[in-house]
């Protein structure tokens, strides 16, 4: 049952083990465990950004392929919801109508962009994502009656997923069961899925001819794989994982801006989740998502606190000033690339 | 007796240049079931270049490669491989940090076909498993299945090589090379190999070796490539022994006297 579930790819390390369970109940408990609005908005942030990573991890991790447009699939998602719910209302109807459409347009254009560049040489294509995606990041801002431009979009959701809506009169261990909770286990839920799915791609005999293109792709068509075929479906398999990603975003905070999900900055914060995680492992993305969104997210408050300790040492409570995370998560992120070159899961399963 | 006779593999006024050198220039030549023809001549020949030709990685600039009478010239290297080409590399060519026995299983999937399968568990295939199992135990890597391939000693990986082509099943079988940088005592083991193929009797065998004594004691027939251009066909003690080669060749037949 196990391992049908997780595709037979057992963490092998048991702290490994003990640390995605400690992820996952941490994501399934998280209304109860840590109550409060921002501890909730940590929370579903880790479950889109492991989907989110994973998905990234199937192209540059398992296939080889360097990409620059995933945040472009990322917002497909996010304005696909957002103007579906903007402009046709928010029902059902018209939010399946935002999904499916932004599920296609991203699987054409991931369709177009391998097939027309997956053929030249890796550098090139990761240009050509580069440009397609700062094409489409101006492409939101400029058309702002439809996206909203550089303010983005706010809407409603269906009521079920509305924070308003009482689904249960009596709150169950102190919460209430209301619509934001709901909305809450969706995106929780719906990206567990799609994690799962992505591992089962992977340890699919599709998935091991991936590999073996990133491996060696000449050999791999000396075997009489087509290369291009493979590497342009998982080009497109990782843009429909990424357009889910944005998706589950945009119905978890209502709100779809180039700066949720376009932004540059997002692509570089995925690239290091990956690499932090470990490449090629997908576990690797559900540890290097869950990391890094937490600290981005309670560092600071952590050197709040370590800089009130240090008061009167000299120069410590400079360094440990809030305004400084950045600096530390980048020491954090060279301390990891240094110490766990195959990040951390290569570094746990090499034991 | 007709249809054994049938060549397999045949190329027509095969030409390749590059700017203005004409790396193979214009070989006509048949291959026949259940033969092992030597593809010998001096280094810079072009015995890897017309390999290319054949199985796929180069396009020729003039003449036809046909494969049971059909022209596949048009193909690319993984169509040709699905129609039965297979090729032993010279350069060592693996999946350098994949397990020995994911390196075959990745060849007999290929041969399976099922690489589009993207909802299966890889492992589930439990006869690909055996399949790729039972080519490393016919070179004798058994022992080293789960070894990373790029840590194999180089005659280990020599052997993964022929392995991989094994696992492919085809019905011409390319071996560029095979014992090239082995040590003495491996030899054996690959040549056993190429004998146990040739005695299956119905595949097409193509053999570019430089030790004379393995050509020898392998080939059917030997074809002479000599800047670019077929010089010499026929049987081994004959075209040995031809002066063309004896002059074009001259430094491989000294050392074949002595050795």
């Amino acid at each position: 049952m196990l391992t049908t579930l997780l595709s037979g790819d057992l963490p092998r390390s048991r702290v490994l083990a003990v640390v995605l369970l400690a992820i996952l109940a941490g994501l399934v408990l998280a209304p109860f465990v840590f109550p409060g609005t921002r501890s909730l908005n940590v929370a579903a942030k880790v479950a889109v950004f492991v989907l989110l990573v994973a998905s990234y991890d199937l192209l540059l991790g398992y296939t080889g392929i360097v990409s620059f447009a995933h945040t472009m699939f990322f917002g497909i998602g996010g304005y696909g919801v957002g103007i579906a719910m903007a402009k046709l209302g928010a029902g059902w109807v018209s939010l399946a109508l935002g999904i499916a459409l932004a599920l296609s347009l991203s699987a054409a254009l991931a369709l177009a962009i391998g097939l027309l560049s997956l053929r030249v040489r890796a550098i090139f294509f990761a240009m050509i994502t580069l440009a397609v995606a700062s094409f489409f990041q101006i492409l939101a801002s400029q058309l702002s009656g439809f996206t909203g431009g550089e303010d983005g979009i706010t809407y409603k959701l269906p009521d079920l997923l509305l924070p308003g809506t009482k689904l249960v009169e009596m709150p169950l261990l102190g919460v209430e069961l209301n619509g934001r909770l709901a909305s809450y286990y969706l995106v929780v839920l719906a990206a567990l899925a799609c994690f799962l799915a992505l591992l089962r791609v992977v340890n699919s005999p599709f998935g091991r001819v991936l590999l073996s293109i990133r491996e060696n792709e000449f050999r791999s068509e000396a075997l009489g794989y087509r290369t291009v075929t493979y590497r342009t479906a998982a080009n497109c398999i990782g843009a429909l994982g990424a357009t889910l990603a944005g998706v589950l975003y945009a119905i978890w905070l209502r709100y779809t801006g180039p700066d949720t999900t376009l932004s540059f900055n997002i692509m570089i914060d995925i690239l290091l989740m990956v690499v932090i995680g470990g490449m090629g492992t997908m576990y690797g993305a559900a540890v290097g998502a869950t990391i890094f969104v937490v600290a981005q997210n309670y560092l600071q408050d952590l050197m709040a606190l370590a800089s009130a300790a240090a008061k009167g040492v000299p120069l410590l409570p400079g360094l440990l000033h809030p305004d400084r995370w950045l600096l530390w998560l980048g020491v954090l992120f060279i301390v990891c690339v240094y110490y766990f070159p195959t990040g951390i899961v290569g570094k746990l399963r090499a034991k | 007796m007709a249809a054994v006779e049938h060549p397999v593999l045949e190329t027509h006024g095969l030409t390749v240049r590059f700017g203005g050198h004409v790396a193979v220039n214009d070989v006509s030549c048949a291959f026949r079931p259940g033969t092992l023809t030597a593809i010998v001549g001096p280094n810079g020949a072009g015995k890897t270049t017309y390999f290319n030709l054949i199985s796929g990685q180069l396009r020729a600039s003039g003449g036809r490669v046909s494969l049971f009478g059909e022209d596949i010239s048009g193909l690319s290297a993984p169509q040709r491989t699905r129609r039965g080409i297979g090729r032993a590399f010279q350069l060592t060519n693996l999946f350098p940090r994949l397990s020995v026995l994911e390196n075959v299983r990745l060849a007999v999937q290929a041969r399976a076909g099922i690489g589009r399968d993207l909802f299966s568990m890889w492992h589930s295939h439990v006869e690909l498993l055996e399949k790729a199992e039972h080519c490393l135990h016919r070179v004798a890597l058994a022992e080293k299945r789960d070894t990373v391939a790029s840590m194999l000693p180089h005659g280990d990986q020599r052997k993964l090589e022929v392995a991989i082509l094994l696992a492919l099943e085809p019905e011409v079988f390319m071996f560029d090379e095979p014992t090239a940088g082995m040590s003495v005592d491996e030899v054996p083991v690959v040549l056993d190999l190429i004998h146990h193929v040739k005695a299956l009797g119905d595949k097409t065998i193509l053999l570019v070796e430089h030790k004379m004594d393995v050509v020898r004691s392998l080939a059917d027939r030997i074809i002479v490539l000599h800047q670019g251009e077929l010089v010499a066909d026929g049987e081994p003690e004959a075209v040995i022994a031809s002066p063309i080669v004896q002059e074009a060749y001259l430094g491989i037949a000294q050392e074949a006297a002595h050795g």
